[in-house]
Formats: structure tokens, sequence, C-alpha cells
């Protein structure tokens, strides 16, 4: 499929040389490369320049579209569109209504929070190519794909090798 | 002098080793204890779809709730069962915002458990209703009876929404959770089936730096959502109770009380099922270790002294308060014709916990099993002494009586756990039991440079 790009991919045994690695892709002036590991490494974003993630912010303005949501569906039903008189209380009654406001502000920013994820990794992703299959368990890798500046397999190569990688190896991904 | 930390993982484990022994259950040919089990708990599943069958089928009536006491098992059970699911969400969410990095390896089953115990105890209002093929009234949705709207100012709607919102957030966190190890078992897959279902589990996770980061942020944010959804949801269920005029249930004690309660009876419900995941599956010992079964022994304990202190202070106000309505609820509680279910609550739930004082009780795996399923039963009393002994007496002397319990109370309460324990035992065996993404950066957690500890 055209959205995989052809590339070069080091595998590293260590968490240490992989962070080492990282940083020295970094360095090297790569900008487009990945990094994959099983389990998030602490130290790794800083290593590889990534910045604080954006998601925050969905949530936030979810949450505040939820509250209103929530505000306006009670509202609405209860004071406007079919206001019955139950035991006396205020049609529009803010205190009882806070429950679900409440409810549909989390649920709101709960599921765009999730959505934003999906949307920010890629995901679902049907069957992408697998560089190694221990990548998820116990090995690590840095992947430069082949648009990236300064694109030189030989080069690149050399200084996987020099920075301790176990395989160096083409593919896609 | 510092103190040293004990280690979370035993066994100088490698990440190839975590991968392996997580996986392992889910690779291997199921054992046959196992096997016994899970035929067990569908037989009682199966019995349990008869019960409810015939309640839907012949009515409400095959139960005991009548006048005065309308409502009976199914409420009871609905808030056992939902206040067990809360433990999970206090280990995997409130925990984790605290940096408690014991809780790891416990989260994830846990996290099952609120997901199973949720859905077992939402079919209980739905059923309770009578007629649930009418439930989706329950929703606010336009209709052609007006539009007639859902009454926004009664806790029971709160409920609906509490109970729908955190079922879903919890499963959506759980399974955010559960995506990484997906795709490690996909990788690790040896034959096609496998791999295309964990494959399609996974949803296409590949791990990189950037993902992390994103994925490390929504865990982050799932968590701090999902701890003031926990604390909102038992509060309304305690709602159902309180906003009404009933003596024993109007009290504003009841959200705190509540919120105990639940997350005393689901540690309860945590230890039960982690001792026995631990007889079950050997190579989980090395990572839900005695330190852990601790130091949930010691949560268990002082919930159950909050329940306690709970307990005595309703009756120090029903006193004060002078009224005696209050004050002849709570005397009948004790010394009424269901006094005997009030005692069995306060044995279990303050008195048989007082043995996790001694270290040695709560290290003893026999005995925090003995100790927990007390508890399990105490809570169940608990939501039982509330809600019939607060219904069989209240201001008028004509309109006393008994709940007339039936088999079928019986049947639905026994059956419940069928319904729970069949999708347990299946979690057991389809799903990584420990968060293998989450143990690997906590391996290194007591032991130094070399390895040792």
């Amino acid at each position: 499929m055209a959205k995989y790009t052809k590339g070069i991919a080091g595998i590293w045994d260590d968490e240490h040389m992989i962070l080492k690695a990282a940083r020295k892709t970094r360095e090297a002036g790569f900008t487009k490369f990945e990094a994959i590991s099983s389990y998030p490494i602490h130290g790794m974003e800083e290593a590889c320049g990534i910045k604080r993630s954006w998601i925050p912010y969905v949530t936030f303005v979810a949450g505040v579209v939820g509250l209103t949501c929530g505000l306006l569906l009670t509202w609405w039903t209860s004071a406007v569109n079919w206001a019955i008189n139950v035991g006396g209380k205020p049609f529009f009654s803010l205190p009882a209504f806070i429950p679900i406001m409440f409810e549909l502000t989390i649920l709101f920013a709960a599921l765009a929070s999730v959505g934003a994820l999906f949307y920010a990794c890629g995901i679902p992703r049907i069957d992408p190519p697998v560089i190694d299959p221990d990548l998820s368990s116990h090995k690590f890798a840095i992947f430069v794909p082949q648009n990236d500046v300064g694109y030189d397999e030989a080069k690149i190569e050399k200084m996987f090798k020099e920075l301790g990688a176990t395989d160096v190896k083409k593919t896609e991904y | 002098m510092m103190m040293k930390r004990s280690p979370l993982v035993l066994g100088n484990k490698t990440l190839k080793d975590v991968s392996d022994d997580i996986c392992a259950p889910v690779e291997r040919f199921p054992s046959k204890g196992w096997v016994g089990l899970f035929l067990g708990a569908k037989t009682l599943l199966l019995f349990y779809i008869a019960i409810l069958a015939s309640v839907v089928g012949i009515g409400i009536g095959l139960l005991g709730v009548n006048s005065p006491v309308f409502w009976g098992t199914m409420i009871v059970t609905f808030v056992f069962w939902i206040g067990i699911g809360h433990a999970g969400t206090l280990i995997s969410a409130v925990l984790f915002l605290f940096r408690q990095k014991w809780r790891t390896s416990v989260a994830r089953t846990a996290e099952a458990m609120t997901v199973f115990a949720v859905m077992t105890a939402g079919l209980f209002p739905l059923l309770h209703t009578g007629r649930p093929w009418l439930d989706y009234w329950l929703f606010p949705y336009p209709n052609q009876r007006g539009p007639l709207w859902v009454n926004f100012r009664s806790p029971l709607l709160w409920d609906v929404f509490a109970v729908s919102t955190y079922a879903t957030v919890s499963m959506v966190f759980w399974y955010i959770g559960l995506v990484p190890d997906f795709a490690t078992i996909k990788d690790r897959a040896k034959n096609k089936l496998r791999r295309t279902l964990y494959g399609a589990l996974s949803l296409g996770w590949r791990g990189t730096a950037r993902n992390w980061s994103h994925y490390e942020m929504v865990y982050l944010i799932l968590a701090g959502l999902s701890t003031p959804l926990v604390l909102s949801v038992h509060t309304i269920v305690s709602f159902d109770f309180a906003v009404s005029n009933l003596p024993g249930w109007h009290t504003t004690i009841f959200p705190p009380y509540f919120v105990a309660g639940a997350i005393f009876s689901g540690f309860a419900m945590v230890v039960t099922l982690m001792t026995l995941v631990r007889i079950g599956f050997k190579e989980f010992q090395n990572y839900v270790t005695l330190d852990h079964m601790e130091v949930m022994n010691k949560i268990i304990m002082t919930t159950g002294m909050l329940v306690g202190y709970a307990y005595a202070s309703e009756f120090f106000i029903a006193w004060y308060s002078g009224n005696q309505y209050e004050r002849f609820v709570f005397v009948n509680r004790a010394f009424g014709p269901y006094g005997w279910s009030y005692w069995m609550m306060v044995t279990c739930n303050v008195l048989i916990p007082q043995l996790f004082w001694f270290k040695k009780m709560r290290r003893s795996i026999p005995v925090m099993f003995v100790v927990s399923i007390f508890v399990n039963i105490g809570m169940w009393f608990e939501r039982f002494v509330i809600t019939v002994t607060s219904l069989h007496r209240d201001f008028l002397p004509s309109s006393w009586g008994m709940y007339a319990w039936s088999w079928f109370d019986t049947g639905v309460l026994v059956g419940s756990f069928g319904m729970f324990l069949t999708l347990f035992l299946l979690y057991l065996r389809l799903f990584p039991a420990v968060s293998i993404a989450e143990v690997k950066p906590v391996l290194h957690v007591g032991y130094d440079e070399k390895g040792g500890h």
C-alpha cells in the first residue's frame, strides 16, 4: 500500500542503547525517524524531540461540549418542549440536572480523547508491516524512512552498527 | 538509613520472560482445573438464564417483592455488583494518579473484574422494571407520546446515566490498556487464526515513540476522568435511596458511606479472585506477589473500619435526631425480625477484617481468601439490611410486612455469579491477565544495578 514508505531500520536489544541511538539519530539531522518499543521508555520523547501530546485540548473541548449538551438537553426537555410539574419543583431545576451534566461531560471527554488517540496514531490500521516480531516483546528499533532529509543507506547502516545495533535491514514501515 | 523498596516483580525477569510468562495462559492448552471451573461456571450461567427467563416470561411476582418491600434481591444484588466494580477503577485509575507502582500488575485483572461486575449489575435494574422490553423508555429519545421526556429530577434516571457512562468509560479504559498487549500476542502467534484475531484486536498498534507519547497522555486523561466518575457512580446509587423520605434511607451520610463500602467489597473480590488466579496460573505469582496482596488487605481493613464508623454514626444520628421513626428503624434494624442480617453484616465487615492487624494474617493466602469471602457475604448483607429492613417497617404499623424470599431470589443471586465467573474465566484464557507493557517499565524497581536486591 502506498501509505507505507521504504527505509532502513536498526534493531537493538537494550533500552539504554536505543535511547542513545535515538538521540544520535536525531543529532544526525533526521526528523521523520520512528523509535519502536514494546513499552513507553522514560526519556524517549526528549531523545526523539517529540512535543507534548495535543490530545488534552481535545479532552477539554469535548468536556465543555458534553457539559453544554447536558445542560441544553435537561433544560429543553424539562422546561421548554414538554414541561411537566413534578412535585411543585421549578421546570428548570438546575441542581437536579447537575448529575446528568456531569456524566455527559465525562462521557464526551473520555470518548473524544480515545477518538483523538486513534486519529493521532493512525489506528485502526489493517495488517501494517512488521519490521521484527520481537519489537512488541523485547527488542527495540529505529526506522529512518527514505524521504527523510539526508537519507543515505550506507551512512545510516554504518551509524546504526556503530551505535551497537544487532541487525540492520532495509524494510517498509 | 534508607528504606529499601521490595521489588514489584520477583525472579529477576528479562523483558522476554515477561512476554513469555504473561502470554503463556493465552497460548497453551487450558488446564483441567480451568476447564472444570469453566464448565461449573457455565452451568451456573445456564441456570441463571433459565431463572431470568422465567422472571421475565412469567413475571416479577416470582421474586419476593411485594407490599411493603418493593425493592428486593434485584436491587440489593445490583448495588452489590456495582460496588464490586469500583475497586477495579480505584486500582486502575486512582492509584495510577497517585503513582502507586504496585498497582501495575493487579490493574488489568481488577479492571476486567470491574467490566464484568458492571455488566452483571446492569441487568438487574433493567429486569427489575418488570417489563424489560420497554427499557428503552429509560433514555431520552424523541417520541410520539408528546414527546414525553424522562424525568431528569429523579435519582433513578441519574443512575441510568451514571451506570451507562461508567460501563462505557471503564470498558474503553480497559480496552485501550489491552491494545499494545494484543499486538504482542499477535506478533508471537504461531497460527493464522490467532494472528488474525489478535491482529484485529490490536488495531494495528506498532508502538512508535510518537504513538506511546499520545498513548500515555490518553491513559492519564482516562485515569483522571475515571476517578471523579467512579465516585459519582456510587454517590448516585446512594441517591436512589437517600433522596427518598424513608427513615433509614434519608441520610446525608450515604454517598461517602456507599463509596467506602464499594471500595471495601471490591477489594475483597479482587483478593478472592487473585488468590485463585495465583493458584491456577503459577507464573503470575512473580507478578502478583504477597506484597501486593498484603497492601490490598490493608486497604480492606481500613475501608472495613470506615464502614464500621458509618454504621455507628448512623445509629448515633438516629438517636440524636430525636425523630421517633428514625430511632425506631435503627432499633428495629439491630433487634427486629431482620436483626440476624444486621449482626451478620457487622461480624463480616467490621469484626473479621480486624485479623489483618497481624502481619502473619495479612500475608497468609488461606486466611485472606476466607476473610475476603466473609467480606463479600457481609457486603451483600449490608445492601440487604439497608434496602429491606428500612422498607419492611416504616411509619404505619398497619403497612408492616416481611420480604417473601422465594427460591427465585436465591436463583437470581447465585446465578449472577455464574454470569460473572464465566466472563472472568474466559478473560483469563483469552486476554493477557497482567499488563505486559505496563509491567516492563517497573521491572527494575527494588533491584540494584547488578540485578540483585
